[in-house]
């Protein structure tokens, strides 16, 4: 079975979000770089049916040179090998488009992604990736179960779960849940040492087209003081909520 | 062209998440000079929910093989009869996971996450989210046709009642790739995204046992509840209670946090509640910088009151 994990490289969950001064762009400045934390919920459960099943898990991740140290860190939790697509991404269908073209002859069985990066919060280069492929799409998988020519998908609904089996190949799109939080792989020594060796090849780019363009960005207003309510007033603060914020 | 909005319905029946999608096409048309046709699935809801939205057209499919969800089988269904530039989706799992398919079908740009009213509409350009809450994105699609996703609680459900009609379209769309084994809707309770009022709890909790207090709070205020990213962790509550960066992004008109500190990766996911109510013994917890009204004090002794006090508002 062959894999393709796609990975996203993004600012760490704790970064605080700037601008340039034009507001034209994201302020890179200072930024640390991890694997968007839904694609390592995906890259792990691939590196289960690794274990497991004898996956090939091949990670592609669509950047510049400067994403290479996030997709070394893929290499050291034990994907086989990986691909760069030598892009700087605009947009999700840009995105999507380099993902499919490398998909298209990699013969892989199943696609898994995170259901969305943490930085543009798109949603949506897994499904365009499933579509531009015509392959079955799942999202927001919370477990997920390999048989054969099958997948056995649990994806979560507004209010509940539904499991569902997907004919292979397919595209997966994972959360929290995927695996737990707990069995998300930290790399070790050897893993470090060996990703350095790993295959990481270097692709051109196949479309330039982009369909969003990010014209400006603004960063959330700050909220004005909070008002501090005594423990033993709460009827004030039962008198703020329904007659200041009007929300009771 | 007439603006298209995807009306989502579970088991038959609208979703919230629907009528924000209608009354968010309605805004656009509106702007455009033009009229909302609303597309749903087998729906058993009656079209004049949406009417009263602004949707002067319905166009039901019904279609046996969709009883089930498939994202590409949906996608195909909705670009059999969506024959518009502009087409409104909800910003619900379900509909996120076709517009992007639909998209790619129609070759439209495709701007998920949308907050506010389109800012112009050729090119189209509108605000939406970024950044998991932590920032916004001015976008602009390229090209003649556009795909939005309209973020759930952020522009809100607006009456704007129309004289509308129905039309039913008979399909069959191939829907082999996919089949649900079994299917799990717990009863009852609140769609945490669609809630108005979310009640959050984390690990000053101490432990599972004592979130009977937060589901009593909450059934009090007619609330969804949620919790932090460790708590999740840990598993005293489920993960798709989790509210943050990493878990789901909520906009509820109250946000009610007791006894989680405010990491930024759970403001991420909470910051754009439009009143948000801090309860916590440490004072200098981070979360009361970013709180509208603060209570510093014991969670065990401040909920039970507090419920009882809204319970005595509430007659």
């Amino acid at each position: 079975m062959k894999i393709l994990v796609c990975i996203s490289s993004v600012p760490d969950t704790t970064s605080k979000i700037n601008f340039t001064a034009d507001k034209s762009a994201f302020d890179k400045n200072g930024i640390q770089w991890v694997i968007n934390p839904l694609d390592e919920f995906a890259l792990t459960k691939a590196i289960k049916l690794q274990e497991s099943q004898g996956a090939v898990v091949t990670v592609i991740n669509v950047g510049d040179a400067a994403t290479e140290p996030v997709i070394r860190k893929a290499l050291a939790i034990g994907a086989n090998d990986a691909v760069r697509v030598n892009l700087d991404p605009k947009d999700s269908y840009s995105t999507a488009k380099e993902i499919a073209a490398v998909a298209q002859n990699g013969g892989y069985d199943l696609i898994l992604c995170g259901k969305e990066s943490i930085d543009y919060n798109g949603g949506s280069v897994p499904g365009m990736v499933a579509q531009l492929l015509n392959q079955p799409f799942v999202n927001a998988s919370v477990g997920l179960d390999v048989n054969g020519s099958e997948a056995t998908a649990v994806r979560e609904i507004e209010g509940g779960k539904e499991t569902i089996s997907v004919k292979l190949p397919a595209v997966i799109a994972g959360q929290k849940g995927l695996v737990d939080e707990k069995d998300l792989i930290i790399p070790n020594m050897r893993g470090i040492m060996s990703a350095r060796t790993k295959p990481l090849q270097v692709v051109e780019a196949v479309s330039s087209e982009v369909k969003v363009q990010g014209v400006s960005y603004d960063s959330v207003p700050p909220r004005a003081a909070v008002k501090i309510v005594s423990a033993d007033n709460l009827d004030e603060l039962v008198r703020l909520l329904h007659e200041e914020a009007k929300v009771i | 062209m007439a603006v298209f909005v995807y009306a989502e319905n579970i088991n038959g029946v609208y979703k919230k998440a629907a009528f924000e999608a209608v009354s968010y096409a309605k805004a656009v048309a509106d702007q455009a000079g033009d009229t909302v046709t609303a597309i749903s699935v087998n729906p058993t809801d009656s079209s004049d929910l949406l009417y009263k939205y602004g949707a002067s057209n319905v166009i039901n499919i019904k279609d046996d093989g969709l009883k089930n969800f498939s994202a590409k089988a949906f996608a195909q269904a909705v670009n059999e009869v969506a024959d518009g530039n502009t087409i409104v989706f909800p910003h619900t799992t379900d509909a996120s996971s076709v517009a992007p398919m639909l998209a790619v079908m129609k070759n439209y740009s495709l701007i998920t996450n949308v907050l506010e009213a389109p800012e112009s509409l050729s090119p189209f350009q509108v605000k939406r989210r970024a950044f998991s809450g932590k920032g916004f994105m001015h976008a602009k699609a390229e090209g003649n046709g556009v795909i939005i996703t309209v973020s759930q609680n952020a522009f809100g459900v607006k009456e704007n009642a129309v004289s509308g009609s129905e039309e039913v379209k008979n399909l069959s769309v191939a829907n082999e790739d996919t089949k649900v084994i079994s299917h799990e809707q717990s009863s009852g309770k609140l769609d945490l995204k669609e809630a108005e009022i979310v009640v959050s709890a984390g690990r000053g909790l101490k432990g599972p046992e004592n979130w009977g207090m937060i589901e009593e709070l909450a059934n009090v205020l007619g609330a969804a509840t949620a919790c932090s990213k460790p708590v999740s962790d840990i598993g005293w509550r489920p993960h798709t209670e989790h509210v943050g960066q990493t878990g789901k992004a909520i906009s509820p008109n109250l946000y009610i946090a007791v006894g989680i500190s405010g990491a930024i990766q759970h403001l991420a996911g909470v910051n754009s509640s439009k009143t948000i109510v801090v309860v916590n013994s440490d004072p200098e917890a981070p979360f009361f910088k970013s709180a509208d009204y603060g209570v510093v004090g014991d969670a065990f002794q401040i909920i039970p009151a507090l419920t009882e006090k809204i319970k005595a508002l509430k007659g």
